[in-house]
This record gives structure tokens, sequence and C-alpha cells, in this order.
């Protein structure tokens, strides 16, 4: 563990602060937006959303290759294909009724099938594995940057329309009586983990990032019953996953992403089994 | 004088068979009407209906004299006991506080918001819950912070569907109360498949099954009850105050008593 410290000192290894920035900066929205997916029962299209960026990461790589758009990072692609997922999945949870697991189902495995066929017809050779399951190395001093303007964003909107928000997440119907626009602030909820989700696809890769999103915040709850509580805790358990992920995965000379991903696993696996033990909970 | 609610001749069908059919319906201000009927007999769909969270196949409803759209602000609702997750991690003042929302201001509640969901949780008795998780109270105090949500916005009417599922005794009386109270200030219907109800605080009875049929609560009798649920009913009394002699259908009414309808066995 006390080499993973002084790598972080170490000029030469500047990968591991640019992981550690955009981990620390990514889980305030982490843990706002997970508490709401979390509380409002959306994971299973947050985690379409997530899918279907892989698609758009494929799309930006071809189009780079194809047009010669040199600026065209993929993680462009990324946000992109983010927000329109969700702005379709927001509309076909909202209007497909009974159909709407199915629909959801087949835009999570398309927006993959995207990704590889599109990554198929680009000439060279890449890690998918990087994109699937991130990459600490392919993190850049422009992703740190694009990090923390998007985070921004999301914290601003989320303050702002906290209790619009709070409301639509516990009575929808209740919240347009009170002459709010339910679909516009659902789909721009959606938007937001969209968003919240493309933040640390580099760091966790797209299949994982879904755990990122719910895990602090389903450990988080199991703590409070306050959603401003909740979101808070999540913040502090999303920068511990990051940190002692990453620490770990160092010193263990493992991914960072899977690492991450399976301390957060287990932290809120071991508060679950001892809140259920626990009495009076 | 504008009725709090008028529906004129409205239909409603989810597939080809109606819901609702034909229906025509006055509540004037200050009533205190409930609705009553079978299941899927379309109490819901009316009140959805009515608050213009469904439109009619065909007809026209109006909350005083305007499209319910237009009327939300003047409609407190509460909403069924199952609609809302109970396990929500929210304080019982940020639920109550929701009745403030309005269109114009999102971004924080203010100070007289403050004061109206205290107040309004003060009047459903729950003032001393207010920093309580929504999630740690009984399923009756849940009820009563729904109803407080309604009341906070000042509503000239109050809709309600189920109030008296899953609360005991005791606070149904409690409710009942409070709502002959509330109705001093504020028309009021009511969804129930509990007809003890009736009994005290309740002016008109609004029957539903396909068809409407709207009776002043003096008139409520065993051919009513028939017409409402189709068949001949046995009462059930659940007071446990029974005579030897047994009671008869217009005492059960009169009495706080609620019934069932059980078919009769050929």
């Amino acid at each position: 563990m006390i080499e993973f410290f002084h790598a972080l000192f170490d000029p030469n290894s500047s990968f591991l602060r640019l992981a550690l920035a955009a981990g620390t900066l990514a889980s305030v929205s982490f843990g706002i937006m997970g508490t709401y997916v979390v509380t409002r029962r959306i994971g299973y299209l947050a985690g379409a959303i997530a899918h279907c960026v892989f698609g758009g990461i494929g799309a930006a790589l071809y189009l780079k290759h194809r047009w010669g758009l040199s600026w065209l990072d993929p993680m462009y692609g990324a946000l992109a294909s983010a927000i329109v997922a969700a702005i379709i999945i927001g509309l076909v949870s909202m209007k497909a009724g009974e159909r709407e697991d199915s629909i959801i189902g087949a835009l999570w495995a398309v927006g993959m099938a995207a990704g590889l066929i599109f990554i198929d017809l680009t000439p060279g050779y890449f890690e998918l594995s990087s994109y699937l399951f991130g990459d600490i190395l392919l993190i850049s001093r422009q992703d740190i940057i694009l990090v923390a303007g998007l985070d921004l964003v999301i914290i601003v909107l989320a303050v702002m329309f906290h209790p619009t928000f709070l409301s639509i997440c516990f009575d929808e119907e209740f919240a347009t009586l009170r002459g709010i626009n339910t679909s516009f602030y659902y789909i721009l909820l959606l938007v937001m983990t969209a968003v919240t989700v493309v933040l640390l696809v580099r760091l966790v890769g797209v299949i994982m990032v879904i755990a990122m999103l719910t895990l602090p915040a389903a450990a988080a709850s199991t703590l409070s019953r306050r959603l401003s509580v909740i979101m808070v805790l999540a913040t502090f358990f999303a920068l511990f996953f990051n940190w002692s992920g990453l620490a770990l995965s160092y010193t263990l000379d493992l991914s960072a992403g899977p690492v991450i991903i399976s301390v957060a696993g287990l932290v809120y696996l071991g508060l679950l089994a001892l809140s259920r033990m626990l009495p009076n909970r | 004088m504008e009725p709090a609610i008028a529906l004129d001749n409205v239909s409603f069908s989810y597939t080809r068979h109606p819901v609702l059919d034909g229906v025509t319906l006055t509540v004037p201000k200050g009533d205190f009407a409930m609705v009553v009927g079978p299941n899927g007999g379309g109490k819901t769909t009316l009140i959805k209906l009515i608050l213009g969270l469904l439109a009619p196949t065909t007809g026209r409803v109006t909350l005083f004299g305007e499209p319910p759209e237009s009327a939300w602000n003047k409609v407190g609702y509460m909403p069924q006991y199952t609609h809302v997750d109970m396990a929500f991690p929210v304080s019982v003042l940020d639920v109550v506080l929701m009745g403030r929302l309005t269109q114009t201001r999102r971004w924080r509640y203010t100070k007289n918001d403050h004061e109206a969901a205290r107040h309004a949780l003060s009047e459903v008795g729950l003032l001393d819950k207010e920093k309580k998780p929504f999630s740690s109270l009984s399923g009756g105090q849940r009820q009563r912070v729904l109803i407080a949500r309604a009341l906070c916005s000042n509503p000239s009417l109050l809709l309600m569907d189920e109030p008296t599922a899953n609360v005991d005794p005791a606070a149904e009386a409690t409710l009942f109360e409070l709502l002959s109270t509330l109705n001093n200030r504020m028309t009021i219907l009511v969804v129930s498949h509990d007809l003890g109800f009736v009994s005290k605080v309740v002016k008109s009875v609004i029957c539903v099954n396909k068809k409407v049929l709207v009776h002043p609560t003096s008139n409520l009798d065993g051919t009513l009850i028939n017409e409402i649920y189709g068949g001949d009913l046995r009462m059930v009394r659940h007071d446990h105050r029974c005579s030897h002699e047994g009671h008869c259908i217009n005492e059960a009414l009169t009495l706080p008593t609620s019934f069932m309808p059980h078919p009769k066995k050929p």
C-alpha cells in the first residue's frame, strides 16, 4: 500500500493521479444521481443507457477514422449517445406500458451490438476491453476537464431542482397535479444519469459503471432514511470505493475497474448483512 | 353558482369496452360526497377523469367551471395507500412540503411553505413526527401524512382515494372527525368501499358501476345497495353491538358500521 502513496507523487505515474482525480470528481455526481436511481428504482434503465454508450464510442471511433476527424474523441461519442439513449429510453418507459422491459432490453443489446459493428468497420486494432471494463491508462488531461465540467452541471441542476426531483421520484402523479411537467423532469433526470455514467466510463468501463451508480447509494441507504443524507453518504462511499480500489489495484497489480467494483460490491453486501442482523432497522 | 365538479355525458374506455358510460354528475360546492361501487366498477377511473389525469373518450369534465388542468391549484389529492413507495427515504415534513410545489418556484421551499406544511401536519395531529422518516410511521399515520400533503396547498376541493384502507377503527373515527371539520371550508369527495363512512358525515353517495347514480344519504336503503353491487347482498356488521334479535339494513347504515357485500348462495 505504501508503494501506492509513493507512486502518487512519482512524476512518472501521472496516470495514477489522473485516475484518482477523475474518480474523486465523479464521486459527487455518482452519489447524487445514484441515490435518485436507487430510490426511483430505475437501475435497469441506467444499465441500458450505459450499454448504449458503447454504441456511441464505436460510432465516434469509426467517424474519426472515416472522415479524419482527429478532434472526435470517443468520449464525445459516449456523451452524445448517452444523452440520445436517455431521451429514447425515457420516452419508451413512459409510453410503452407493459412492453417496457422488452423494448429496454432490446435497446440495451442493440447499443452494444452497434458499438461492436462500428469497431469492426474501423480499420486498426482496438483494445476492446479498455472500453468495456475501463482502463486508467486511457484517462487524459482533457478527460479531467470534461469530467469536472459535466460534474458541475449535474451538481447545479441537482441542487436547483431537488424538490421537483424528490417529488417526481416519490409520487409522479401528485407532482403532475401540482402543475409540474413530470415528463420533462423525468427525462432530465435520465439525461443527468446518462451524463454521470459517462464520467466514469474510462475508469470502470461501460459494463461495470452501472454498479458504481447503484452500489454507493445502495450502501448509503442501509445507513439512513433521508434522501439528502443518503446522497452525502453515497458520495463518500463512491470516493472510498474509487480510492481504495485504485490503491488495491496498484498494489496487487490488477486492473483498476474490476477492483473498484469488487470493493463496492463487497462493502454493500457486508453492510446489507449487518443491517439485517441488527435489530430496529 | 359553479359546482365544484361537473361531468357532462362522460364516457371512458381503455379498450373497446367502456369503463364508464354516459356519466352526468354534479357535485355542488360544500358537498361531502362518497364514491362507492364494486371493484372494477370504475371508481378510480372516475377520480382520474375528475383530476384530469385521464381525458374522457366523450363528454366534458369541469372543476369550478374550468377544465381540470386549469383548476389543479384548487385541488388537494390523496392517492390510494398502495400508490406511494412506503420505503422511500424521505422525512414526514418533506412529504407534506410536496403539496406546496408550484410551476414557478422549485429551487427551494419558502418560510411560508414550511409554515403551511407544519399547519397541515398539526391539523392531522402529527406535528411531533415532522422530522421522522416517512417509512417509520404506522399505516394510519402515513395516510394522515398524505392527507396533510393534500391539505397544505389550501385546496377548495379535496379528493381522497380509499382513505380508510389499512386504518384501525380508532384512527378511522379520528379521520371522520377531521373530514367533517374540513368540510366546513372545502368540498370533499371520497372513494371508499367502506360504507360505514356514510353514516355520519357524508352528504351524498355516488354509486359507480359503469353507470353513475347519485343519492342523498337519507335515501340509502337495501334497494340502493342492490343497485350498486347487483344481486342480493348480505350485510356484515363489524361493530360487535348487534342485538340478539339481529338488525336491519337501515340501522346498519345509520350506525358507525361498515358492511361488505356477500353474494347469497343459491
